[in-house]
Order: C-alpha cells, then structure tokens, then sequence
C-alpha cells in the first residue's frame, strides 16, 4: 500500500514535470517589498512545485531575477530574458526589466528553500547530501517538505534518513501520538545530536517537565539509551582503527629501524631525517608533476613511492660508506655519529627548501572516507595507509626471507666471520641491508608526507617512538615490531580518550621504561644463549 | 671496625690527586675567577679596554655550568662506560627547582601583582599546589635541587641497573625518559609554567637578579662548583671506588665473578652525576634567567656527549674544554653564521667519533708524545690519563 502510494506520488511529481510552469500568480508576491511576504510566497513557491522553482529560486539568490512589468523574469547570459513561469525565452527582451534586490533575511530563507529543494534533485548522490544537511537542522516548518520527499524517494538510505529528519521535525508536535512515534523512531539513530534533541524531553525545568507526556517521557529515555549504547560502540570500533592506523605509522617509522638496528645492530639517530627525505621526495615529486603533467597531478603519489625510496636507500648508502662503516662494534660512537648526521641532514632540508613546512596535498582519491556510521568515519588516506603497511611489511619479510641478499643478511647478522669465509661479501651486504633500510624509512616517510607535516624537524618526532618500537618488540626480528607497533598505537589511542594525548604519550613512554626493567630483552626475544660481549 | 693503619688522611689523598701544576692551573682559575673578573666588571670603568662586559659575565658563567655538566658526564660515561642521553632532565630539574623560589622571590612584583606566579593567575588557579609548599625558602629551594634529581636518578637507575640495562638500550631508554619528562613539563596543568617555563626574575635572597654584583658572585659560585666537582670527581675516580667503576666499564662480567656488585658502584656514579647536574642548573638558572622545558629536550641531552666526546673521555679536564669549545663555538656561530651552526654541529659529532676517540685532551697527548719521539726522547712519558685507551 506504501509503496503503490509513493509510486502514485511520483507519476503525479513526473505529471507536473513535464507540465514544466509555475502559476505566475505565484511568482509575483517575489518582487513584493514586504520581505514577508516574500518570505511567505518562496515557501508557497517549493510547497506548490518543488521541482520548477528550484531555477527560480536560484536565479534569485544570483540576483537574476527581474520584475519585466507584470512579468517576473529571468536575466540570461547575454542579455538574453527567460519568462519564469514557463522558462521559455522571451524575444525580443522585454523593455523595462528591473533586478529584485534581496537583502540577507531573504537570502538566508532562500538558501533553506534551496538546500530543501535539492531533496528532489534526479540525481541520487545530491539528494544523498541533501537529505544529511536535512538531518542536521530539521524543524517543524519542513515537515510538509519531508513528507513530499519521503513520498517520492525510493533510495532505502535516503529513505532512512528523512524518516529520521521527519521524526527530529515533528518532535515539536502538539499531538502526544505523533510525538512519541517520533522519539521511537530516532531510537533507532546513531547520531550523537539525535541524542541531544532527545535529552531535554527528559529533563526538568523547574517543577515542571519539558516532555508533558510521561509515555513519551519514557520512550525518550529508552531511546537516548540505545542510542548511547550505539554511540559507545562506535566509539570504541573509531579508537581501534584510528590505533590501528597510528600503529601503521609507528610500524613504517620501525620497520626500517627494524632492519638498522634490530638486525644489523646499528643505532641510526638519523632514521627520523631518512624519513624526511621520503617525505620531502613526494613534495618533490608534487612540484614535478604540478608543472610537467598537470593532469596526471592525482598520480604523483605513486612516483614518489620509488623516488621516495631509491633517494632515502642513496642517503642511507652515503652515510653507511662514509661514515657508520668504521663504527661497527661500538654501538655508542655511532649513535653520537649518526646523530651529527642528522643535525646535518635537518639543516640541509632547511637551506634547500627553507625552514617552514612545506604542503603535500592528498590527492583526490584519497581524500574523504568510508562511513561506517553516522559518527565513525574512516578517511580514505588512513585505510590506504594501513594498506601501505601491511605491503611494505610483506616486501621486506619476502626479502629477508626469500631473496638471497636476505640469506646473506641474515648469514652476516647471525655469524659475520663464519659468513665471510663462505664467500659472503659482508662489507657490500652491510652496504644493501643498511641501504634497504634507509629506503624502507624513505617509504614510510612518503606515507606519513599525506598526513602529518613536512618540514625540516619532522624527523624528530618520530626516533623516540620509532625506537620505543623497536625497544619494545624486542631487537633482531620483524614479528616483535609489528606487535609491538600495533599494540602501541591501539593502546595510546584507547589512553587517549581517558586522559588526552599528551599525558596518554606520557603514560606509554613510562609504561616502556618499566616493562623494559621487567624484560630488557623486549616482547620477543631470541632464543637461544649469548655470550654477552 | 678498626681503620687501616695503613689508611692515609683524606686530605693528602685529595692533595695528591693532582700534580703541582694542575694545582696552580686550578689556583690560576680560581684566583681570575674569584678576583679577577669581579675587579675587572666592576671596578673598572666601561670604556677601559680591560673591562669586562655583562655579556661575557654571563656567557661565561652559563658556560661553566655547562662545564659541570660536562664533568658529571665524564664521571659517568668516561669512566663508567655508561652514555646517558638523559642529564638533560637533570641539569633542568635542579634549574625548575631553584626556579620555584626565583618564582616566589618576585612576590607581588608580577604583572598581576598576586602572591602566585603570574602562570597560575594566569591558569585561574586559587592557591599554591603541594609541590611548591615551601618554595618560598631558600634552604628548602637548595634540598629541592639536590634530592629530587638524586631521588629519581636513585630509582631509575637502581631499576635499570638491577634488570643490567647497558649501552645503547640504557641511552635509548634515558632519552625516552627525559623525552616523557619534558612532555609533562610541556603541559600547562602540570604547574611549571607550561611552555614558558619560569622567567622574569626579580630577586635572589633579597638581592636584585640583574645587578652586577649579585651577577659576580654568581660566577663566582658557578666557578667554585666547577672547581668543587672537578676535585670530587677527579678524588673518586682515583680512589678505589673510581677504579671498581673503570673496571665495570672495560669488564662487567669479570668485575662480577671477581665478586663485587656492579649495581651500587654504578648506581652510586649515577647518581652523584645526577646531582652534579642538578646543581649546574640550579646555578644557571639566576645567570641566564630562563628555564623551559626545551632543556630537557633529547637534543639537548646529546650536545652534553658531544663537549664530553670532544674534549676528551676519561679525562675529566678534557670535558671542561669540550663544553668551553663548543660553547664558544655555538655562541659566535649563531650570532655570525646561524644557518651553518647546525653542520658544524653535525660534522664536530661526526668527526669526533671518527677521528677523535680520546678528544682534543688525546690529540695534544698524541702530537706531544710525536714531537717528543721526533726529538728522540722516550716517549713514555706521555700524561697516563690522557693517553689511557676508553673502550665503550
């Protein structure tokens, strides 16, 4: 029955289309000077056909149309004038033609008209956004409008969400009935300002409630409660994967630490600068594309991914010849060295691109999200960086694991006299091992340049954590970091909604320093015994 | 418990740990330090070509709060083999709590003219947190300097060393301390003036903080400590215990089955190092006049190694030059050259490490005992604690 009388509505909405005028009747009270009046008729205007005076209405926020005698009209691009009632063009231009000027109480009630009027647009993701602006200011005066909207919509998402508006719009109503309908049906929401609209019905004012119905009273109650319900949940599903994707981002900064430190023992204080270098090489490749393949722009990020690499992998190179080389076996030299290093890096990224930030746009297909519920949104840019993760992570376990310079990596870490006997060439393969690294750190640089700041000092704020990381995971294997990045990043962001970032950050970093007392040897250890040196 | 007959009296022990020209050296020092400079900053007139400016006064004088510092770092990274990435927190701790009576000593003098520091009118707070009860005296100021960064090194070292937390992992985990400490420190709520720390001294005892005398004898104070710890440190590492610590430093596990206890030898370096540091700030703060949680930053705590690193370790002297060379270096650097102190900065760790592994002290033993070989003299006779070997 429901739907034959929605069908029924949109055969007589497609009736009125095709019949495409406007009582002209209707028209005029617009060039009224009484702004009420004018206020009046553009509601008289969207109730009567919602669908033709969209171009009417438009045409009067633009300031294009004119009262032409008795006629209202509307002013084309070059001089050309369109009758408004029937939108047929008018030849020759009529003489006389005067604008109707608005002021900002008419344009605020046009800009309603306009935004309500879209619920009806043929095209459904413009209805989609239409009936979400609906849902964040419904009041009692659109009820008429929404019922149209209801009748004529035939998308269940959309359909959904105007019930919702209309339940919000007609909680002001005066029938009890209507009311608590209303407050059962937006139980059903999961929108933290449903929430809001529902809690004065249970509150007093004075002596006296604000609901004076007690059923309804109740059934409000019982509403804000499933709805709080909901709210947690998402909430709590919100924190796991905004922790999720901070322990991505803890996982990249790790993961070629992994490899410097954990593998090969060497204390890479410049590992934040390697990632800037991957940070700065999409930068790079943004400005590239910007003035050589203007259309491509979207697609920068992908060539930043190898450039990215290749250029932190050639930085981490130069200074694994040049400098950590002759620092093997005392841990604490290098650290002070590769610190020297990365004072030099950072200065080096100021003098070539100056000492602000520079701006890396997400490109267009990264940018919005997936929303899962009306209060939980996942942003495309994170999801793809979770993605990036996982990849980078399964590259670089297939080549320790699979290719023969992770054979040979893993030969030089375990025995490095033994493996140098058997022909591994151990200089040119602390060369690659530190060189991946260092790419591996350009890679996650590229993917931190699409959410956080670059600029010359972002290295900083990533090699205490990225060493917690590593610290934490336990030094000589990728399965520790990984555990230990994720549990890191959920655990913060979980800390978070207690106790704010700051002193969540806080808490973690003692929470290390007191677990690594308890277990120096981190989460994972290696088995086996060791002579310590 | 009978005393060793053999046991000789404290002071000819300290007496003998230097030889009679490092005594004059010292009395040198202390006599330009003690009577030279307030003679010449304040007797004489601005214009004489011997006058010393304010500036100086207090470059040098943060200087040499730096150079205990340095001295504090030696003790513990020179001859403990242990690199803390952490005496930032305690140079900046003593300097908080010697900034808290600064803080009261301005009194009413404030830009709100309340008996609260301005930060906490600022915050709305009504009344003193517990922490600064007391603050408003000075002798309770001075235990605040040297308990609580004693206090805190005390545990987390006894922890850290107890779990045998060494090398790399001990510096990486002293950073990520210092790095939480500042972050709290950061924080408005914690009640240390958040971001801007404490500045705008007014007095010290009464005694206004700009003056030229009160400036005096705060170098003056800050030249007796370096002196004083310079002493102490170079008294410990030449007694029994010094010698213990070196030990643990070239040999943990020996030392162990020797049948000592590494755990309090090293604890007790610590935290005497600790409290060395603690002091330096706490003489550097009046000097300078600011202290905000920047100092406690990880950078900061690193540059500490590099005066160490380029000095010379295990030298104790050696330090003391490092943080006047690198000082000096950075303070003409950021005036003349600010865009090229970082490389400097960079390339000095750089090449200290690659090509200075026992400092300026060990370069001028080297060219000395190369001179000396040219001339065809023994070359044994080379200063021994300058040419001694540190492996970390």
């Amino acid at each position: 029955m429901h739907k034959l009388r929605s069908l029924l509505a949109v055969c007589l909405l497609g009736i009125s289309c095709a019949q495409a005028a406007i009582d002209p009747e209707l028209l005029k009270p617009l060039a009224d000077d009484d702004s009420d009046r004018r206020i009046a008729a553009i509601a008289a205007l969207v109730e009567a056909a919602p669908e033709e005076a969209q171009p009417v209405l438009k045409a009067m926020a633009g300031d294009s149309l004119a009262l032409a005698g008795e006629r209202v009209v509307v002013l084309g691009e070059g001089g050309r004038v369109f009758d408004a009632a029937s939108n047929r063009e008018l030849t020759p231009p009529p003489d006389g033609v005067e604008t109707i000027g608005i002021n900002n109480r008419v344009r605020r009630e046009l800009a309603a008209a306009l935004a309500a009027l879209r619920l009806f647009s043929a095209e459904r993701e413009v209805r989609w956004q239409a009936a979400q602006e609906v849902n964040q200011n419904a009041d009692a005066k659109m009820l008429p409008l929404l019922e149209r909207a209801l009748a004529a919509e035939r998308d269940e998402a959309i359909r959904a969400r105007l019930q919702l508006a209309r339940a919000q719009a007609s909680l002001g109503s005066g029938d009890a009935e209507v009311r608590l309908d209303a407050v059962r049906t937006l139980g059903e929401s999961s929108d933290p300002r449903v929430r809001q609209l529902l809690l004065p019905l249970t509150q007093k004012q004075g002596d006296s409630w604000l609901e004076p119905d007690s059923a309804v009273r109740a059934a409000a109650g019982t509403s804000i409660r499933s709805i709080e319900q909901r709210l947690a949940w998402a909430d709590n599903l919100g924190r796991a994967f905004t922790g999720l994707s901070l322990g991505s981002i803890l996982l990249l900064a790790a993961l070629g630490l992994a490899i410097t430190y954990g593998v090969m023992g060497v204390i890479n204080m410049a590992h934040g600068e390697l990632l800037m270098v991957g940070a700065y090489s999409a930068w790079a490749m943004q400005s590239v594309f910007r003035a050589h393949l203007p259309g491509a722009l979207d697609w920068y990020l992908l060539a930043a991914i190898p450039v990215g690499f290749l250029s932190a992998a050639l930085v981490g190179v130069l200074m694994e010849r040049i400098v950590i080389r002759h620092l093997y076996g005392r841990p604490l030299e290098t650290l002070l060295a590769t610190w020297g290093i990365s004072l030099f890096l950072m200065q080096v990224a100021r003098t070539l691109f100056g000492a602000q930030n520079v701006e890396v746009a997400n490109p267009s297909w990264m940018a919005g999200g997936v929303e899962l519920l009306p209060n939980l949104l996942l942003p495309w840019n994170r999801i793809i960086i979770v993605a990036f993760s996982i990849a980078v992570l399964v590259a670089m376990w297939a080549i320790l694991n699979l290719s023969r310079l992770g054979m040979f990596v893993r030969a030089v870490t375990q025995n490095r006299p033994m493996a140098g006997c058997v022909g591994v060439p151990t200089g040119r393969v602390d060369t690659l091992a530190f060189g991946l690294g260092a790419g591996i750190a350009g890679l996650g640089g590229v993917a931190l340049s699409q959410i956080a700041n670059v600029g010359p000092d972002m290295g900083t704020g990533y090699i205490v954590d990225s060493f917690m990381v590593v610290v934490l995971g336990g030094v000589g294997q990728l399965a520790g970091a990984v555990w230990a990045a994720l549990g890191l990043g959920v655990f913060t962001k979980f800390l978070e909604g207690w106790t704010g970032a700051v002193v969540a950050k806080i808490v973690v970093l003692v929470l290390i320093i007191v677990f690594i007392q308890k277990r120096p040897q981190g989460l994972f250890a290696l088995k086996g015994r060791f002579v310590e040196s | 418990m009978r005393p060793s007959p053999a046991r000789t009296p404290f002071i000819v022990r300290l007496g003998s740990s230097f030889d009679a020209r490092s005594w004059r050296l010292i009395g040198l020092f202390a006599a330009f330090a003690l009577i030279a400079v307030p003679v010449m900053h304040l007797a004489l007139p601005a214009d004489h070509p011997l006058h010393l400016s304010t500036w100086f006064i207090t470059l040098v004088g943060k200087i040499l709060c730096y150079a205990i510092v340095a001295v504090a770092m030696d003790l513990i990274w020179g001859y403990g083999g242990i690199l803390s990435l952490g005496h930032g927190l305690f140079f900046a701790l003593g300097g908080y709590g010697f900034g808290m009576y600064l803080m009261r000593q301005i009194g009413r003098d404030g830009s709100y003219q309340s008996d609260l520091p301005d930060f906490m009118v600022f915050l709305d707070w009504k009344e003193l947190p517990w922490f600064w009860i007391g603050s408003d005296s000075f002798l309770w100021a001075v235990l605040l300097v040297l308990v609580v960064p004693a206090l805190i090194a005390f545990i987390f070292g006894y922890f850290a060393f107890r779990s045998r937390i060494k090398g790399v992992y001990f510096s990486i985990i002293t950073q990520a301390l210092t790095y939480a400490a500042m972050l709290l420190f950061f924080r408005n709520e914690t009640g240390f003036g958040g971001n801007n720390g404490f500045t705008d001294f007014k007095r010290i005892l009464g005694h206004p903080i700009t003056a030229p005398e009160t400036r005096v004898v705060l170098f003056a104070l800050s030249a007796l400590a370096l002196i004083g710890t310079l002493l102490l440190a170079r008294y410990l590492v030449r007694s029994k215990f010094g010698r213990v610590l070196t030990a643990i430093r070239d040999a943990e596990s020996r030392v162990m089955f020797i049948g000592y206890n590494p755990l309090w030898y090293k604890l007790c370096a610590w935290t005497l190092s600790a409290v060395l540091c603690a002091i330096a700030g706490a003489l550097y703060v009046p000097q300078v006049g600011i202290i905000n949680p920047s100092e406690m930053s990880v950078g900061n705590s690193i540059e500490i190694a590099i005066w160490v690193a380029v000095g010379g370790r295990g030298t104790l002297i050696g330090p003391v030059i490092g943080a006047f060379l690198v000082n000096l270096a950075k303070s003409w650097f950021t005036v003349s050259f600010p865009e090229y102190w970082l490389f400097f900065l960079g390339t000095l760790f750089i090449v200290a490490t690659l090509y200075l592994p026992q400092g300026v002290v060990g370069l001028w033993a080297r060219l000395r005992a190369g001179r000396r070989r040219g001339e065809g003299a023994a070359a044994g006779t080379t200063s021994a604690a300058a040419a001694k070997g540190v492996g970390a």
